[in-house]
């Protein structure tokens, strides 16, 4: 009963969020719409490809951001048919999404198979450095990219106006998340978050378990590539360098800001750091404590810092508790639900 | 080797499946057969030329590898030590190894008196040596600050650990620009080892013959510490088996911050040899903590043998891959690296003298 309308209301409010996000460019500046709340989705959308691979797999992803670039680095070779860098393939720009999607997930199945046998602590340093290898491949192989990466890629005639990359990102997020959530509940779902729980009584029942793993990971990349073609769309250039560690490390912390085992704190990660981004330079007196734009960096890695000290589920798993504390006060909140990395950990 | 034993009493089924599983193992042999022959007969076309047409080149480039895995071993046995006995993933790891390098320039700086265009005949070898010391030392205790207060209370909490260091890493690569600019610095070399030698017809730096015998340096006393000294014992013995060391009434908190105090210390050595050999930048860490990371996982994490054994292949493979690969493809020379990457994970994912967590 109290499940069912817990569902309801939260449907409710996921609904009105969609409205509210829609209605959002004939309420707010173009700046705030088509710069802070497109990035947060796209951003979202990315982070979210870590919630997914954390929370059912287990799995805690440095790659995730390498993927949104291979995958922006290939539609712009594809798209691309004059430029001074990159293979210059000149496709349509339909066809050079598929091209790029298509590449993307490719090379997620590989890194994925590679990485299927190992877990935990081994998989979160193996992703860092297929990131750092992934940044050094764009930036040295001069037929992909060069240092000086792909500039001035065009999005397709469709999507001229920058409002409507913004209700892409919107019904991207909302698919992704949807998506994401009714995974959780097919078999194949179940089988995944069985193989996170204890991958050895899986492998004895008969299932593959490097198989599952790579599939999730596969599909990450999907998701992720999507990310990445938007993110190429918005920017219309990529360079390596915007694929380093340092963003990668970026997109980990928007997840773990927002909560890993949330699917919500995805997009919620992604729109706190975002929105400190753009408005923390604005705020008054602000530098009067030593904090400018150039010490940016530090605030955010004390903020993550004081959130892993505090609770490793994030503002979302605060936000829970706080709820489930008011609602039933004097009980004991249960640990995250779901078994969360962290507590799986 | 287990293969073998199953062999036996193994039925048609079973051995194939055996054969199935050392396939990659004879994929990598081949691999690794193919690149060696590769190397030293056909390899016209590339920048070093075929060993047995150039020999000179060919020393060259092994003492190149050799030497910078020396390098490589110093900057990854900390972190490797930590891990082993704390199951600790100290991302910071890169952080305090250009600490330790920005520190030690500065120390140098201040005692040959001059902040620019030092040359090598004013650097004595005190003053190469203390430098080291100093920054080494701030490193480790930084290190150990960052553990008493941001790991000890969660041991056991691989994933919020990390985490944790990460964060903390953030923030000391955007402290220390602030501290020390955006400029690359650079420790010299001390001007009794900065001169050439000739060996095979080729001229070779002496100053990477040094860091070799520095990092063999590090490596001896860190087999004698951990091999003869009881305190050693109780490492590797927490390596094994934390829960029984504790059990035996050994105070494994005091055992713990010594490590990571060693460990760091490891890892600024690593620093500042690596500012002598190199230079370092803002993302000096980043790129160091790379290399950590992938000596470590090819290596196995937590075994000092598998960080020489790590460190020698990776700088293998960083010294031949851009000498022998044919002169236009040189900038592949990274695939090689992840091609290596590969093929250990696919023989062994726990590293090759790793074990499962």
């Amino acid at each position: 009963m109290t499940a069912r309308r817990l569902l309801t209301r939260g449907n409710i409010g996921l609904a009105l969020l969609v409205v509210l996000l829609l209605a959002m460019p004939n309420l707010a500046s173009a700046f705030f719409v088509n710069f802070v709340l497109t990035q947060t989705m796209m951003l979202g959308v990315a982070a979210a490809t870590i919630v997914f691979l954390a929370r059912y797999g287990g799995m805690v992803s440095l790659a995730q951001f390498l993927l949104v670039g291979v995958a922006g680095f290939m539609f712009g070779n594809a798209a691309l048919e004059g430029g001074a860098r990159g293979l210059n393939l000149g496709l349509n720009p339909w066809l050079a999404v598929v091209f790029a999607i298509a590449v993307t997930t490719t090379v997620a199945f590989v890194l994925g198979a590679l990485a299927s046998r190992t877990t935990g602590l081994y998989f979160l340093m193996l992703t860092l450095v297929y990131a750092v290898i992934g940044f050094f491949v764009f930036a040295q192989i001069v037929e992909l990219s060069g240092p000086g990466g792909i500039t001035s890629i065009q999005r397709p005639d469709l999507m001229g106006p920058p409002v409507r990359l913004y209700y892409v990102g919107v019904g991207l997020s909302v698919l992704v998340y949807l998506g994401f959530r009714a995974l959780g509940r097919t078999t194949f779902g179940l089988t995944l978050q069985g193989v996170r729980d204890d991958p050895i009584r899986m492998a004895s029942l008969g299932f593959n378990v490097p198989m599952h793993r790579t599939l999730a990971f596969t599909l990450a990349g999907f998701v992720a590539g999507l990310s990445g073609v938007l993110h190429v769309w918005w920017n219309g250039q990529i360079d390596p360098a915007s694929i380093a560690i340092g963003p990668s490390l970026i997109l980990l912390i928007m997840a773990v800001i927002g909560g890993i085992s949330y699917f919500e704190g995805a997009w919620l990660g992604a729109f706190v750091y975002v929105l400190a981004f753009t408005y923390l330079r604005d705020l008054p007196l602000i530098d009067r404590i030593g904090i400018t734009e150039a010490r940016f960096n530090t605030v955010i890695g004390a903020v993550v810092l004081l959130i892993m000290v505090l609770s490793p589920e994030g503002l979302a798993g605060i936000a829970a508790r706080v709820r489930r504390r008011v609602r039933r006060p004097g009980s004991v909140a249960p640990t995250a639900p779901a078994g969360g990395p962290s507590s799986a950990a | 080797m287990t293969a073998t034993l199953q062999r036996a009493p193994a039925g048609s089924t079973r051995r194939r499946r055996t054969e199935l599983r050392r396939l990659p193992v004879w994929a990598v042999a081949a691999a690794a057969v193919a690149a060696a022959v590769w190397v030293v007969f056909f390899a016209d076309g590339t920048p070093a030329g075929a060993a047995v047409a150039n020999p000179g080149n060919f020393v060259v480039t092994l003492l190149d590898a050799v030497t910078f895995a020396g390098l490589l071993f110093v900057a990854a046995s900390g972190f490797t030590l930590i891990f082993g006995l704390m199951r600790t993933v100290n991302m910071a790891h890169g952080s305090l190894f250009l600490l330790a390098a920005y520190v030690a320039i500065r120390v140098q700086e201040a005692m040959v008196g001059r902040s620019r265009n030092i040359d090598a005949s004013d650097v004595g070898l005190l003053d190469w040596v203390v430098p080291m010391l100093v920054g080494a030392t701030v490193a480790a205790v930084l290190g150990l600050v960052i553990q008493q207060v941001f790991l000890q209370w969660n041991e056991g909490q691989e994933l919020r650990q990390a985490l944790i260091t990460l964060a903390i890493t953030v923030v000391l690569a955007d402290q220390m620009l602030r501290e020390f600019g955006g400029l690359a610095g650079r420790m010299v070399w001390p001007g009794a080892v900065t001169h050439f030698f000739s060996i095979m017809g080729e001229r070779y730096a002496l100053t990477r013959v040094f860091m070799l015998g520095v990092a063999v340096l590090v490596g001896v006393l860190l087999w004698l510490w951990l091999n003869k000294t009881s305190l050693g014992m109780v490492i590797r013995a927490g390596v094994d088996d934390r829960q029984m060391v504790r059990g035996l009434g050994i105070n494994i908190k005091r055992v713990f911050a010594v490590t990571f105090f060693v460990g760091s210390f490891l890892a600024g050595l690593g620093g500042v040899l690596g500012a002598s050999f190199a230079g370092v930048a803002p993302g000096t860490d980043g790129d160091w903590l790379l290399n950590a990371l992938v000596v470590v996982i090819i290596g196995g994490l937590g075994s000092i043998k598998g960080a020489v054994a790590g460190s020698l292949l990776y700088g293998t493979v960083v010294a031949f891959a851009p000498a022998y690969l044919p002169s236009q493809y040189s900038f592949y020379a990274i695939i090689v690296t992840f091609a290596l990457l590969a093929m250990v994970l696919a023989v062994r994912p726990y590293g090759l003298f790793g074990r499962p967590a």
